[in-house]
């Protein structure tokens, strides 16, 4: 469903170009959910936002569903593959209703029947009739990301790019998103990429999983392996021991990887 | 070292703030007490335990009134004191973090003086004197190479290491106390460990006590020794952080459930709230308002 | 503080309920409960409220002309020249006898048709100029923003002097003078306020949607521009009616016998010593008008901040 193939993205040129990610490669199954895991400034959301469109600096070549894809993008692959953000207050546009919300990809890819649609996509994830009509301020922050879901959703995609899209909410929260997603996936056979700093996240909601360091992936596994936390590469293990908890030990033979 | 023996001693604590549309209160009737050791409080956002760390300070927001029946701290009731009294305490005997050290730190002056500002502020020390203590104390949080790091502007450091450089300055006047707002939330896990390898030094080593704030249980559970559960601005349940796994209070164990295990994809529970958890206390003390 | 929302104070009237009930039931109802907080925020500020009611009237006695006016302020009774205010003229006549309090009330209409004329030329043009030179960038901001820069640089009498010379004095030529001169720093703040909005994720979220730049700027970006850019028009107002009347007095904007407020002051000026009232009241007119629209802009600044957490 989705290759990805010697990806570089820079920032910039010259002595003060950023090279943000660095010959990443990965391939994603239909109905898969791969994962992307790595700290901050690993790479792992400029990943993401080349495959959106969202940045036009990258080089190498992926393809969705079996087409190339270029700097500028054809409305059509927009139907074939969306995206659920971080920030559920920043997502949403602060003077659009939710109902102006789901309308706005119906109108751009000129679909019609929409009241139907927006109630019909509201249900789906557990939203009720009452908040079509609210905006965003009106709305809590697991009720705010439920709506980014439906926006994403509305207009059947079938590959959705989840950008760590529960760190923003308590645990409770968490979960009941989680689900939500778990279930969307098994109904409509979505493929998913998610990327996260979460281990435990991208363990619950993926097949597979690439770790990321500094622009490159240093270990792709199966969720198993992780599972029985016999990663293979040094970071990996590191990073699967520091998520598990404080232990004074660890903090004392932390290494640096480049 | 005597673990025991109180450092703070928080008695039916009420934060109430006016809205436009009536009154909330975030904090209500909260009493704890807090010795040489690392006590957390998590809870949700909305759980009331920020507010709790902020008016231990008197530092709630403009449109909040804090009541206590005490607020005991080295024979000062906090909860009485005047402004005069508050300022000497904060940032010298109590310190606080807060979440992002971004907004801490003053963007036009290097973290070398404003870390020394804070050591000759609270002490009177000279200049340089001021100064070696700020590097000796870039050192102690572990950043290498303190000279030149005490040479950079804020903006010229991570988050990480600006973290651990908002520590320094709180820790330098040597308080009794620190409260710690979710330090570690918008760190990588790395840097988590070690700023909280800081932070357990200076409760170990000098006997500080330590109020870690945060939402994460699992961080809570093993890095602190006490932990304060909250709910709805109050106290569910206080228990040993090492058995907080064996947690008894249904929002608790509510709370463990929802989160997402290495071990398995099957779904997650859902938090089912019971109104009756939150019991109905009486209002705050009358006229104790400062 | 999700968990303990506020109790909800009593609620006297089913209109109120409407306004005020969580779960609205329509875009419409929707965009109501926004303009009502908005307008309640608003009735709180006292200054502004008197702005309000300054523009209000001027709307209104703009509206009832004929009817509170004898004639239409350009009959002229030479009989009568230069009489003091009184009982039979409220406001005196002037040097060709003609009754100022009338010719200031139809001079009110002219104000309203400069204003209006402008704002409808000035904001769609500054809000384009902005937006795309902000959301682009590049060279297309470049380029754009030395335009604005150039407009910017003239005093605004000036450069509208320089426009009415060139295409000749009228009330029209003036109004496209004045806009000419007017809207560069509104392409200034629409353009600050999408350089903000541009890198904001519900922008990332369209992109990824499939949306073109076209609609992006027009659903997007400029609802979230326009409420400075009002708030900006409204402080602008003052500066308009002033220049308007600065082309007037100089003869080039309305021309005579239409009553333009400027062109008033222009007229009487000789008479300023002996018989004060013929450019004094329309000089008053512009003072109160133009502070009406100023407090007006003040108050709607309050309200319409974005960061003032109403909206």
């Amino acid at each position: 469903m989705i290759e990805v193939r010697d990806l570089f993205v820079t920032f910039g040129s010259g002595a003060r170009a950023v090279h943000a990610v660095r010959g990443v490669s990965f391939s994603v199954a239909e109905g898969e959910s791969f994962g992307l895991v790595g700290e901050s400034g690993s790479g792992k959301s400029t990943v993401l936002r080349a495959m959106a469109g969202l940045n036009r600096e990258w080089s190498g070549s992926m393809t969705v569903g079996g087409e190339f894809l270029g700097k500028r993008r054809r409305k059509q692959f927009h139907r074939a593959l969306q995206m659920v953000f971080q920030d559920p207050f920043g997502s949403l546009h602060p003077r659009h209703t939710v109902n102006d919300i789901l309308s706005e990809p119906l109108a751009i890819h000129g679909i019609g029947d929409v009241g139907n649609r927006i109630s019909r996509g509201l249900e789906e994830v557990g939203l009720a009739p009452e908040h079509r009509f609210r905006y965003p301020h009106q709305l809590s922050g697991g009720q705010r990301q439920r709506v980014a879901i439906a926006r994403a959703l509305i207009i059947s995609p079938s590959v959705l790019l989840l950008d760590e899209p529960t760190s923003a909410l308590d645990v409770s929260v968490q979960a009941e998103i989680l689900n939500l997603l778990q279930r969307l996936r098994r109904e409509r056979n979505l493929t998913y990429v998610l990327v996260s700093h979460d281990l435990s996240v991208v363990a619950h909601m993926c097949d597979r999983l690439a770790i990321m360091n500094a622009g490159r992936v240093v270990e792709e596994l199966n969720v198993e392996r992780l599972r029985v936390r016999a990663p293979a590469h040094a970071y990996t293990k590191q990073l699967l021991r520091a998520s598990l908890g404080y232990d004074r030990a660890e903090a004392d033979t932390l290494e640096w990887f480049d | 070292m005597n673990t025991t023996a109180s450092l703070l001693e928080v008695e039916n604590l009420w934060v109430r703030f006016r809205t436009a549309t009536g009154t909330v209160d975030a904090v209500r009737g909260v009493s704890f007490s807090l010795g040489r050791e690392r006590l957390g409080l998590v809870g949700e956002s909305g759980s009331g335990k920020s507010q709790t760390g902020r008016a231990i300070l008197g530092l709630t927001a403009g449109n909040g009134r804090i009541s206590a029946d005490h607020i005991r701290f080295d024979g000062l009731d906090l909860a009485r004191a005047g402004d005069r009294e508050m300022r000497k305490i904060r940032g010298a005997r109590i310190s606080m973090i807060m979440q992002d050290p971004r907004y801490s730190l003053n963007p036009v002056i290097r973290v070398g003086e404003q870390i020394a500002e804070a050591y000759r502020v609270h002490t009177g020390a000279g200049r340089w004197e001021a100064r070696r203590r700020a590097i000796e104390m870039l050192d102690r949080v572990r950043i290498r190479d303190a000279e030149k790091v005490a040479n950079l502007y804020p903006h010229e450091v991570s988050g990480g290491m600006g973290q651990r450089i908002m520590i320094a300055m709180m820790l330098i006047p040597d308080p009794d106390i620190l409260i710690a707002d979710e330090p570690t939330s918008a760190l990588d896990v790395t840097v988590r460990l070690q700023v909280l390898a800081i932070l357990d030094d200076m409760v170990r080593e000098r006997g500080m006590g330590l109020i870690f704030i945060s939402h994460d249980l699992n961080l809570v559970a093993s890095f602190c020794d006490r932990v304060l559960v909250m709910y709805g601005g109050q106290i569910m349940e206080t228990l040993d952080a090492s058995r907080l796994h064996e947690a008894e209070h249904p929002y608790t164990r509510g709370l463990l459930g929802c989160l997402p295990d290495l071990r398995s994809n099957a779904d997650l529970a859902v938090m089912r709230r019971d109104p009756a958890w939150l019991a109905p206390v009486g209002g705050p003390r009358p006229g104790s308002t400062p | 503080m999700a968990e303990m929302s506020p109790q909800e104070t009593a609620t006297p009237s089913r209109a109120r309920a409407w306004l005020l009930s969580s779960a609205p039931q329509s875009v419409m109802q929707a965009r109501c409960q926004r303009l009502y907080l908005s307008a309640r925020a608003f009735s709180h500020n006292p200054i502004a409220m008197a702005g309000l009611l300054i523009i209000l009237t001027l709307l209104f006695v703009a509206a009832l002309a004929p009817l509170i006016t004898s004639g239409d302020g350009t009959s002229q009774v030479l009989r009568d020249r230069l009489l003091p205010p009184g009982a039979a003229h409220w406001f005196g006549t002037d040097q060709l006898g003609r009754d100022i309090f009338d010719r200031i009330i139809w001079g009110s209409r002219i104000t309203l048709y400069i204003v209006t004329l402008v704002a409808v030329i000035v904001v769609p043009v500054g809000l384009l100029i902005g937006t795309v030179a902000g959301y682009l960038g590049g060279w297309v901001d470049a380029i754009l923003m030395r335009i604005t820069d150039i407009f910017l640089a003239f005093p605004r009498l000036i450069l509208a002097l320089a426009f009415v010379s060139a295409l000749g004095p009228g009330l029209e030529n003036a109004v496209l003078a004045i806009a000419l001169t007017t809207w560069s720093p509104f392409a200034r703040i629409a353009r600050a306020e999408t350089l903000t909005i541009r890198n904001a994720e519900h922008i990332f979220a369209a992109r990824s949607q499939g949306a073109s730049t076209a609609r992006i700027l027009l659903h997007h970006v400029t609802p979230l521009c326009l409420s400075s850019v009002i708030v900006r028009l409204t402080l602008d107002m003052a500066g308009i009616i002033l220049t308007a009347a600065g082309l007037g007095f100089l003869g080039l904007g309305a021309q005579p016998p239409l009553p333009e407020w400027g062109a008033m002051i222009s007229d009487g000026r000789q008479y300023l010593l002996d018989q004060w009232w013929v450019p004094t009241v329309p000089g008053v007119a512009i003072l109160i008008v133009s502070m009406g629209f100023n407090l007006l802009g003040d108050g709607l600044r309050d309200v319409l901040d974005p960061r003032s957490g109403v909206g």
